[in-house]
């Protein structure tokens, strides 16, 4: 609130001309500052809640800093020697590239998956189709923790389900099997989970999209003799190209970053290296071993992986948005 | 020919459902079954053993009730403000056009791609010297910063559906700017402010990673923090998988709830940006 500097000219003026000139300016400016006024808020929390905790990320991961700087100790500059450090580590690349493969693995079975159910809900009748929305939407809703120890328990060595129906196929000896000992068996049990839980929203997406291609089209199609398969590759599918995008990316995203899933599952009986994806893997090195400068190394790769995925996706928004 | 695919795809779309629904109900039926019987080789599929005394037991020691009121007060104070930090931030974007809108816009959308993974511990160490550990204004502040970015989303959507017409009409009718948006504009937005709220309850009803992090101590517990105790505790001495149900029970219920009350809204609202022109 700045008052306005009088020139001499200005001072020629008469009183009035002044003061409704200025009261104009004012309301003028007042008017150009309200959209900052009202971000302001959303501004000052993200700043603490994101853009604190990102720069002292970013600093520390330059640091050496260990149990000495829990105690007080002053951090000690060491530039990238952290990120050397980690990106010499086999165990390191070991981890990346089982999250790498894992969420790639997950996501696209999630779409698939998705893709067919959508598809699915479009093609039966009412009643079907909402006998299989409401179970898909009782998957999705079920909180995270609630339905990992769900599936702790279907997945249980003794008296699990999964165990008992496996061991009823013929031939197949699946008594007592433990799902917790190899990491193959481990993240295959993950993979099942995480997809049961995303796929629900990945179908309610691509539906939404769906009902939005017009039965006009489809029928014009149709008499101009289209058979089924070519009407879902050459109009169905490219009309429901943006979403079957967005969701995807959403997906990979999400699959990434998997570390509450596979925490909860570590809890239930796998501890070790081998069973870390990079949330559990970042976790263990911060919290287990309160190596908090190659934490948060590690952090900063998996925030360059993540933007660097979703950088493309904003920009389609931002697209949109002129 | 035609007929009978039909009928096949209805029974694959039973199946399916069959499929996906069936932890959910393993659940309520396990929490309904005494021990004796889940211990039992031969699993018992047919519903509901009928008793209470999971549920009973899982509360009994009060711990549930703390985590209920802890995770009741992160909640409320998570969508308070959220829906007031969104709803003015949409309005700015939507209604004015200002230096910095675009980049505030594209920060928005980046920083709602943040994993919580890799900023924990940064917000560990804020929130310890702060001495918000294990309170709950600390972990509330990193919630809303974590929902408030896809409120902003969400919210922008429908103010911008409300024509600025509207407001236009009523400001030359003589109401002032303020006015006319909260006369005509506001209670158009009321389905979005809904959405955004129950949005926000869920983020903070359902937050495990955040919680796990910054609140250690065993009286600052969460709900999803609690159940995951209750696990634990529970497997020190051979899990009792009925009672571990009736627990899980007990932090779904809720959710279940709102979600089936809001999910069209909500998908809606989420894939507007993609299916939108």
């Amino acid at each position: 609130m700045s008052s306005p500097v009088t020139s001499p000219k200005r001072q020629a003026q008469s009183e009035e001309s002044i003061k409704a000139a200025e009261h104009a300016s004012k309301a003028k400016r007042r008017a150009r500052r309200a959209p900052y006024w009202l971000i302001a808020a959303s501004i000052g929390i993200l700043l603490v809640g994101t853009g604190y905790p990102t720069a002292w990320q970013l600093v520390t991961s330059t640091q050496s800093y260990g149990l000495a700087q829990q105690f007080g100790a002053a951090a000690e500059f060491i530039g990238l020697q952290n990120y050397i450090d980690l990106l010499s580590d086999a165990e390191f690349w070991q981890v990346v590239g089982r999250s790498l493969v894992f969420c790639f693995v997950v996501a696209g079975l999630t779409l698939v998956l998705g893709l067919a159910f959508a598809l699915l809900m479009n093609a039966v009748n009412k009643a079907v189709r909402l006998i299989l929305q409401i179970s898909m939407l009782l998957a999705w809703a079920m909180p995270i923790v609630a339905s990992m120890t769900v599936w702790t328990w279907l997945f249980d060595t003794r008296r699990g389900v999964v165990n008992y129906l496996l061991d009823k196929i013929p031939g197949v000896d699946m008594y007592r099997f433990d799902w917790f000992a190899s990491p193959w068996t481990f993240f295959l049990m993950a993979g099942i989970i995480v997809t049961w839980m995303s796929v629900p929203f990945v179908a309610f997406s691509i539906f939404a999209g769906l009902t939005q291609v017009s039965d006009e089209v489809l029928e014009a199609s149709a008499l101009d003799g289209a058979s089924n398969s070519q009407r879902l590759r050459l109009i169905i599918l490219p009309m429901i190209k943006p979403v079957i995008a967005i969701v995807m990316l959403l997906q990979v995203i999400w699959d990434l970053r998997v570390f509450a899933q596979i925490k909860i599952l570590q809890d239930a009986g796998a501890s070790g290296s081998k069973f870390d994806l990079l949330g559990t893997y970042i976790y263990k090195v911060g919290t287990g071993s309160n190596d908090f400068a190659s934490a948060a190394a590690a952090s900063v790769i998996v925030l360059i992986l993540t933007i660097s995925i979703s950088w493309w996706y904003v920009r389609k928004l931002m697209k949109e948005e002129d | 020919m035609k007929r009978k695919s039909r009928v096949g795809l209805s029974v694959l779309a039973i199946v399916i459902s069959l499929v996906w629904i069936f932890p959910v109900y393993w659940m309520l039926n396990s929490a309904f079954l005494p021990t004796t019987v889940l211990e039992r080789f031969t699993p018992t599929f047919l519903p509901f053993g009928g008793s209470w005394r999971n549920f009973t037991s899982a509360m009994d020691d009060g711990t549930f009730f703390r985590a209920l009121g802890m995770s009741v007060a992160i909640t409320l104070i998570v969508v308070f403000f959220c829906i007031l930090f969104a709803f003015l931030a949409a309005l700015a974007i939507s209604r004015f056009k200002f230096r910095g809108r675009k980049t505030f816009i594209v920060a928005v959308l980046l920083i709602q791609m943040l994993p919580a993974e890799a900023l924990f511990l940064a917000q560990y160490k804020m929130m310890s010297s702060l001495g918000l550990l294990n309170s709950v204004i600390g972990v509330s502040i990193i919630y809303i910063a974590a929902v408030v970015p896809f409120t902003i989303w969400m919210l922008r959507g429908f103010v911008a559906g409300v024509p600025a017409d509207l407001e236009e009409a009523a400001m030359v009718d003589g109401l002032s700017r303020f006015q006319a948006f909260m006369k005509i504009t506001f209670p158009l937005l009321a389905p979005g402010l809904v959405a955004s709220g129950v949005y926000a309850f869920l983020q903070a009803w359902n937050e495990f990673t955040v919680a796990l992090i910054l609140l250690p101590a065993e009286d600052a517990q969460t709900l999803p923090l609690w159940l995951r105790g209750f696990v634990q505790a529970s497997a020190t001495r051979a899990t009792d998988w009925g009672e571990v149900m009736a627990a899980s029970t007990l932090v779904a219920v809720p959710v279940i709830v709102f979600f089936l009350i809001v999910q069209g809204r909500m998908t809606s609202g989420l894939v507007s940006g993609a299916v939108k022109g």
